[in-house]
């Protein structure tokens, strides 16, 4: 078991990080809601990365002052964002027309379940009560050529979040490439989930206990 | 001559009838067209169906229509943001429908709606509860759901200059679903920090042309949504 957790894996930016490092020069990305908004702030040295949002932008980065922002010009998590030079504007059914139509090289999103079988559930726990909420990442899932999850490796209650079978409803089917969480980086494969890399201090054996499906040493 | 400059947001939303269908551009506050939405709450239509991407914060432009109940419906893709308690709300206690539509097949329902194509199909939602009750077909070994178009009475929307013919540029990603919803309504509402003589704007800078303009209504210093729900603002 591991003691001391907090010391063990990547942190939100660390893991945002090491993401960044793994997108190749001259992609066009787009970027989910929460941790993968993060993405953005680690462009490694030597690339350029063009990031899509939703809602209608290519060329977005980080705001440098936050008293430069404008309430018109936002991101998918509604967060104020900077159009950097050669940046473009276009209206939703343009911008799902990238999406949808193969034009988007990598998107990034977070997950409440990742099945070995490559099945997101992102979107709702379908529990009585919950108010469903959908935005893009159907249509990112169905239409992207390369699908990154970002998240934690289990959530805050400790339930494993890469598991067998997702037992909230499906996002889409068979969609994830590869996912990042605070304790490993780890490929879908025809397979099931394949170790790609550990987090610092992170054991194979502590990751495999934390993940609701057999792990894959390569 | 055509002009389409109405006087104000009042005049401009008069005739919007119970039980229309009215589609309501902007991702959040970016392109939510607060004044108009204000004037349409002042006027008293109710039992609407709201086409939108979400459904507002606070309790000012649209999280202040749902709150007055004028709406029976809303067709939309993200019904809750932060600060938006209004619609869950509303929608927990029965008040209010909601058709909960992919954000990229709700765009293009709207831009099939506009362009005269009465169905199409998507792969987004395949293998989702959201397929269920649709019609599927293979097309190249893969599964597609067919979406149908959607329409409207009125479209209310916001940009940042038009002229008196109601030809449209906007603001950065306020644009969002307001070209799509201008094609898609029976009489289209726009409102613009400026409205300028015909020629006033560069026709290749031109993103929404007049033809799907109806009625243009200057409003020099819109508020943000943000703003108001920051300082505690509600409408009425």
């Amino acid at each position: 078991m591991m003691t001391n957790a907090e010391q063990v894996g990547w942190s939100r930016e660390e893991m945002a990080r090491r993401l960044a490092l793994d997108i190749s020069n001259g992609s066009y990305v787009n970027l989910g809601i929460g941790i993968p908004e993060l993405v953005a702030r680690f462009v490694p040295e030597g690339r350029t990365l063009i990031y899509h949002t939703e809602n209608g932008l290519l060329g977005m980065g980080a705001l440098r002052d936050p008293r430069e922002g404008d309430p018109e010009l936002i991101n998918a998590g509604k967060r104020q964002v900077a159009a950097l030079p050669g940046a473009a504007y276009f209206h939703h059914a343009d911008s799902f027309a990238m999406i949808r139509g193969g034009h988007i090289d990598l998107c990034v999103l977070g997950a409440m379940q990742v099945a070995c079988n490559g099945d997101l559930a992102n979107w709702s726990t379908g529990e009585p009560g919950a108010i469903p909420a959908v935005g893009g990442a159907m249509d990112l899932v169905a239409g992207v050529k390369s699908v990154y999850v970002i998240t934690q490796h289990c959530t805050k209650e400790g339930q494993p979040k890469l598991v067998e079978r997702c037992s909230y409803p499906l996002t889409g089917r068979g969609v994830v490439d590869r996912v990042y969480t605070d304790l490993a980086v780890i490929d879908v494969t025809p397979e099931g989930f394949s170790l790609v890399e550990l987090g610092p201090q992170a054991r194979f054996e502590d990751v495999q206990e934390r993940t609701g499906a057999r792990l894959l040493r390569r | 001559m055509i002009d389409k400059q109405i006087q104000g947001p009042a005049e401009a939303v008069a005739d919007i009838p119970d039980g229309a269908t009215v589609m309501i551009g902007g991702f959040g506050e970016a392109g939510s067209p607060i004044e108009l939405i204000h004037a349409l709450i002042d006027q008293g239509a109710k039992g609407l169906t709201v086409i939108s991407n979400n459904t507002g914060s606070g309790e000012v432009g649209l999280a202040a229509l749902l709150k007055a109940e004028r709406v029976s419906k809303v067709i939309c893709s993200f019904p809750r943001t932060a600060n938006s308690t209004v619609f869950p709300d509303l929608y927990l206690r029965g008040k209010v429908d909601l058709e909960l539509v992919p954000q990229g097949t709700l765009a293009e329902r709207i831009r099939a709606g506009g362009a005269g194509i009465p169905a199409f199909y998507t792969p987004a939602a395949v293998g989702t509860p959201l397929a269920e009750g649709k019609e599927s077909r293979a097309f190249e070994g893969n599964e597609f759901l067919l979406e149908r178009w959607l329409r409207a009475d009125f479209a209310l929307i916001k940009g940042r200059c038009a002229d008196t013919h109601g030809n449209v540029v906007y603001n950065k990603t306020a644009r969002n679903f307001g070209p799509i919803m201008a094609m898609a309504a029976k009489v289209t509402i726009v409102q613009v920090n400026s409205v300028v003589r015909p020629g006033g704007i560069d026709p290749e800078a031109v993103v929404t042309p007049g033809i799907f303009v109806n009625r243009v209504v200057e409003v020099p210093a819109p508020a943000h949504e943000s703003d108001l729900v920051a300082a505690g603002v509600t409408y009425p």
